[in-house]
């Protein structure tokens, strides 16, 4: 008996609601699932198309056709595209203007005053704009950016060019405006800044790092009500004797930035933080010494939880002060405070045993019995880093285990074992592991680490000399998750590491700089399976020739930056990469099979590239119009006389 | 006050046989205080001249201020006391260390103390009052503490100066703090010559006459200090003078007009300042090179004394004018002239650039011409800004306005930069420029003579306290300059010195080669 023939097969997408399928849409994270879902059907291609919000263009030669088919994009990402001109803008601001709300130009070129006018008069809800690193951004443009009444978030860093004037018009016209990083505008002064405060009631975040700012603004800063982050490093302008005669601070802030500060005290300090109820972050780092008096000043803040001391000339006392604290720490960061010593360091922690992120880099002073009690006292610590620490002792590493919750370890640069790694392996929700420069790791310690952290997602070892195939293997093996490994620098790595690596598909990210014994079969397993890789270090891998390359090209679509100065690659080789459409940077140092023509075809080819590093060498050979037509691309070409090899550097190389 | 005064005078008395020590404490003490003499008699002349001078032109010190000479009261009881006791008689390392750590020790208190308060302050803003007061209390009295130990251990730190002291005559040493010992001119020290001091700050808060000068000699010493800080609180608005507390001058609109005040009887020529035209007397004959002749007059006999004087305008009607019910006075026949001719004369100095501004005095003329075309602080109104603070002032004020962008704003940035800077440097060396003509204006050419002469005549060339000294005291000269509203150096712009005006109006500007003027030839 045959079945009843069925009508022909049910869509079960058409029983869903629009809604539902969209809800579904919105989880596929990854632009090439999203492809593949809009490729289903007419019904779903038209789907996707009206629902995609976000857009980062790479080519701009097809923004026509995008403009047609996505009506309802809210956020433009530029930052692929070096050269975005003012007729791009104003056709955006045109198929958009009621939808558009975030806009990032942060790394184009080449727009002016026109096209960010008609971006901002035709896209009435506009609320974010980045328009860092245009150092020729002028006071008009400024203007023009003022008609987009309902701005509430503005990036200008390193716009140098524009003054208070620019400035005042953006903070009359913008009332809205809720977080401003003028960062680098260092021809903007009290005045600018005072405005900006006095007309702009809403603001909550603002940068006014590297400004010459006094406590003038600062005054009208503190007036803001809703003020949560204020950032003022390298302010060099402020200082005790202005700040003092402050009463009250903003008491909305809740994270202070005085890195660099290098002339506020205590005093200083005080008068900042007087009355900041809500503070929970501060960093001080590299600004004066911290003493007593200094951690006196935050004794009050009762919701204070993360301090940032790097590079702090630490007193004992300071230190020891913070151990008296009201608050509990959750995040406390030593790093290069080179005085610290076992005592402050103990003391500090026993206080603080709510403390989830530790940073003790470069506290060379520090031993066995800080370890002991930091892993004693602080069960809940998720980050650890303590690079460099040369004094601790090997038996120290087996105390890490006892802080089971930790997700970053950096061990870097220390005597840790694989006794010490056993340990750590504990940590089975580990995510991140250096181990650069740990040259007493072998094979073993990665084994235990490879068998029970899973979850590792980046591992750094930098210059294990002891390290082999095996050891590698094991870590493909356990930690399928990796998607950003390091393993320059190690001379018995050979291709059958980078065979195993390939099962980790997720990987984002290979450095195998100086690997000598690597080829190009070894990356040819890499290209073909590791789909996602966007970066990838083959610098003086010298057995990696063109047949690598070739494959790369075929199978990383992905990949948006390679490094392989010092390789055997020819003109064939770069030629090949030249078809890759994600190519964005470059450096190709010392291949001495290259030769001017191979150069010059791969530079007009490869449309995609932004930065090209090569050798001065080829400067005089490559014809003007090239470099010109490089140049009016957006694309720029770092030329560098290379030298050889830099010598090994033990000490400096993290610093 | 006066039970302290009447300890020192209790162990100043002459049965005591610590006397001479104490004496010599008080001279050193001196020296702390006023390092400025060693000479004593020309001490007293100068300060007679400088007391003179205060008491007729100053006004800046209300009679209400007579807590500022309670301290150096206390200071002289204390140490009176450290005296008794005989402990700095000699150069002692170790006590100076003591005194040192003791500064220490307080200044560290003290900072605690208003760290505290501060704190305070911050978290509960409803204080009352007497905490408040109480607070003060305490860090006054700890300040005050400090500043008698400072000066004391400064004392002690200057062992050259001590030797020097104790050679000099015991019976001048106290000068300041019992005048009774002090002046020749008589009133014995007895305990009577502190009372009247007291009677003296009643007497001058009632506006009488009767002021013993010897005591406000004193007074205005101590008060010398306190003068120079004063400097630039001199505008004539804040003084709230009690009406009647003054004597009230007014000149006729033809004297202060003209363009001179002095004439030489001789030719006829007129000079706007007495010097010059002293200066110019040595021409018509030996007679008028007399160091007499070139003194300057001093029609005030040191006897009488002074009242506050202040001047009245003479249009009716106006503010500045006697009659007027909201009468404020002027205080120096510099500001009458230059409110005279502001408001009530005619504007005849245009401005060349722009030909509109007119001004009727000078200096506001060179002022305004400094400024002038410089307006590129631009306001979307139209509005337009010498200085940017004004523009963003006025932004700030008003809804809707924006600051303009320059035309050529490529380029106006940095000219405008440019600009700023040039100008701050053009300010600064005229003031510079200012000062070093006023120095040389006011005294220089005569008193760098004096000095020098004092120092050879007197034999004291070797200590090099006194040379600084009288530097110093020359420099107290500044601090009239400052009794006038218009900055130095606009004046100089004029070429001339119009703020030294005559002795005819009892304003006696001072001059160093005056305290010994047998050595100016």
């Amino acid at each position: 008996m045959e079945a009843p023939p069925r009508r022909p097969a049910i869509n079960f997408f058409d029983l869903l609601t629009e809604e539902i399928i969209l809800i579904i849409l919105d989880h596929l994270r990854d632009p090439l699932a999203r492809k593949s879902f809009s490729q289903v059907c007419k019904s779903f291609y038209s789907l996707e198309s009206d629902h995609r919000k976000f857009i980062k263009p790479r080519i701009l030669n097809f923004l026509p056709n995008v403009l047609r088919r996505f009506p309802s994009i809210s956020q433009i990402n530029f930052s692929l595209c070096p050269r975005v001109e003012d007729d791009t803008l104003s056709s955006i601001s045109l198929a958009w203007n009621s939808s558009l709300e975030t806009i990032d130009l942060s790394r184009s070129k080449f727009f002016t005053q026109k096209g960010l006018s008609s971006l901002a008069t035709n896209c009435s809800s506009l609320l974010e704009i980045n328009l860092s690193n245009r150092t020729t951004l002028t006071d008009s443009s400024l203007k023009a950016i003022g008609e987009a009444k309902n701005l509430e978030r503005l990036w200008l860093t390193k716009c140098k060019s524009i003054t208070d004037v620019g400035i005042g018009c953006l903070a009359v016209n913008c009332r809205k405006l809720k977080s401003i990083c003028l960062r680098w505008c260092l021809r903007v002064t009290d005045y600018g800044v005072g405005l900006i405060a006095a007309k702009c009631k809403e603001i909550r975040s603002l940068d006014l790092s590297y400004l010459l700012i006094t406590e003038k603004s600062l005054s009208a800063i503190f007036e803001l009500e809703h003020l949560e982050a204020l950032v003022l490093e390298h302010c060099h302008r402020l200082d005790d004797d202005g700040l003092v005669s402050f009463k009250k601070s903003c008491q909305s802030l809740k994270v202070l930035n005085l890195s660099h500060c290098q002339s506020i005290t205590h005093i200083g300090l005080s008068a900042l933080t007087n009355g900041a109820q809500n503070l929970e972050k501060i960093i001080l780092s590299y600004s004066l010494s911290f003493t007593s008096d200094l951690a006196e000043c935050l004794n009050d803040s009762p919701r204070l939880q993360s301090v940032n001391l790097d590079g702090i000339m630490v007193r004992c006392s300071g230190i020891r002060a913070i151990g008296n604290w009201h608050s509990s720490l959750k995040e406390l960061s030593l790093s290069k405070c080179r005085l610290m010593s076992d005592e402050c360091l103990s003391f500090t922690v026993q206080a603080h045993k709510e403390l989830r992120k530790l940073d003790i880099t470069f506290c060379r002073n520090i031993t066995y019995a800080s370890v002991d009690y930091i892993t004693r006292s602080c069960p809940m610590l998720t980050s650890l880093r303590m690079e460099s620490c040369t004094l601790v002792s090997r038996d120290a590493f087996l105390l890490i285990g006892r802080c089971q919750f930790l997700v970053e370890i950096d061990v870097a640069d220390t005597d840790i074992d694989d006794e010490g790694l056993e340990s750590i392996a504990r940590c089975s929700k580990l995510c991140f592991l250096r181990l650069g420069m740990c040259l007493n790791v072998t094979d073993k310690g990665l084994s235990y680490i490879g068998s029970s952290c899973s979850k590792l997602t980046a591992l750094d070892l930098y210059r294990l000399s002891e390290i082999t195939d095996l050891g590698i293997s094991s870590i493909a093996d356990g930690c399928p998750s990796l998607e950003v490994i390091n393993i320059a620098y190690n001379p018995n790595v050979t291709d059958n590491s980078l065979l195993s690596l390939s099962k980790c598909l997720k990987l984002r990210i290979l450095e195998i700089r100086g690997c000598s014994c690597i080829s190009s079969r070894g990356l040819s397993n890499i290209a073909v399976r590791c789909r996602q890789l966007t970066l990838l270090d083959i610098k003086r891998c010298n057995n990696v020739n063109d047949e690598g390359m070739i494959q790369l090209a075929q199978h990383s679509q992905k990949l948006n930056q390679i490094k392989l100065s010092c390789c055997s690659v020819t003109d064939v080789g770069l030629l090949a990469l030249a078809s890759m459409s994600c190519l964005n940077h470059i450096s190709i140092y010392r291949l001495n099979k290259l030769t001017s023509y191979g150069l010059a075809a791969f530079l007009m080819s490869c449309q995609s590239l932004i930065t090209v590093k090569l050798s001065t060498f080829f400067k005089s050979l490559l014809p003007e119009h090239i470099q010109e037509s490089m140049e009016a691309r957006g694309c720029v070409l770092v030329w560098r006389e290379k030298e050889s090899q830099a010598p090994f550097r033990r000490l400096n190389r993290w610093e | 006050m006066p039970p302290q005064n009447h300890q020192v005078q209790a162990k100043a008395s002459p049965n005591s046989p610590s006397l001479p020590d104490f004496i010599m404490q008080h001279s050193n003490q001196q020296r702390c205080e006023d390092p400025s003499m060693s000479d004593y008699g020309i001490r007293m002349e100068t300060l007679f001249k400088e007391c003179n001078q205060a008491c007729g032109t100053k006004s800046l010190l209300p009679c209400g201020s007579n807590d500022g000479i309670k301290i150096p009261n206390q200071e002289n009881c204390q140490m009176g006391d450290t005296s008794q006791t005989g402990k700095l008689q000699d150069w002692d390392p170790s006590i100076m260390l003591e005194n040192l750590s003791f500064l220490e020790d307080k200044i560290h208190q003290i900072r605690g103390l208003l760290h505290l308060i501060a704190n305070k302050k911050g978290q509960q803003l409803g204080q009352p009052d007497e905490i408040i007061t109480q607070e003060k209390q305490l860090i006054t009295a700890n300040l005050t503490s400090i500043i008698v130990q400072l000066i004391s251990t400064a004392g002690s730190l200057l062992p050259s100066v001590k030797l020097a002291a104790s050679n000099t005559s015991p019976s001048v040493g106290q000068h300041g703090q019992i005048p009774g010992i002090t002046f020749p001119s008589g009133l014995g020290p007895s305990s009577s010559s502190i009372q009247p001091q007291h009677d003296i700050r009643d007497k001058i808060s009632d506006q009488s006459n009767q002021i013993d000068l010897t005591n406000m000699c004193e007074m205005e010493q101590n008060h010398m200090e306190e003068h120079e800080l004063k400097d630039e609180e001199d505008g004539d608005e804040g003084e709230n003078l009690p009406p009647g507390s003054f004597e009230i001058l007014q000149l006729e609109k033809e004297e202060i007009l003209a363009p001179h005040t002095h004439f030489c009887t001789i030719c006829g020529k007129g000079f706007k300042r007495d010097a010059n035209l002293r200066m110019h007397m040595r021409g018509h004959g030996d007679e008028y090179k007399t160091p007499e002749a070139l003194a300057k007059p001093n029609k005030e006999s040191e006897s009488e004394p002074k009242l506050i004087k202040r001047y009245s305008c003479p249009y009716p009607g106006c503010k500045r004018n006697k009659d007027h019910k909201k009468f404020q006075p002027l205080k120096t026949i510099l500001c009458v002239k230059n409110h005279y001719k502001r408001t009530h004369c005619d504007k005849s100095y245009i401005c060349s650039r722009c030909h509109t501004k007119k001004f009727s005095v000078m200096a506001d003329l060179k002022t305004h011409e400094k400024h002038c075309g410089k307006d590129k602080w631009l306001c979307s109104c139209g509005t337009t800004f010498s200085r940017k603070d004004k523009l963003f002032g006025h932004i700030a004020l008003f809804q809707g306005h924006t600051p303009a962008i320059p035309l050529d704003e490529s380029k106006a940035p940095v000219g405008q930069a440019d600009m700023e800077i040039t100008e701050n440097n053009n300010n600064n060396n005229n003031n510079k420029g200012g000062s070093i003509n006023l120095s040389f204006g006011s005294n220089a050419s005569s008193c760098e003579n004096g000095i020098q002469n004092m120092m050879n005549v007197k034999g004291i060339t070797d200590d090099p306290i006194s040379y600084l000294s009288s530097l110093n005291f020359e420099t107290c000269n500044f601090g009239e300059f400052n009794d006038f509203p218009r900055p130095p150096f606009e004046d100089t712009t004029k070429g001339s010195f119009p703020f030294l005006m005559s002795e005819s109006f009892n304003y006696s500007p001072k001059c160093g080669g005056e305290s010994c003027p047998n050595n100016l030839l």
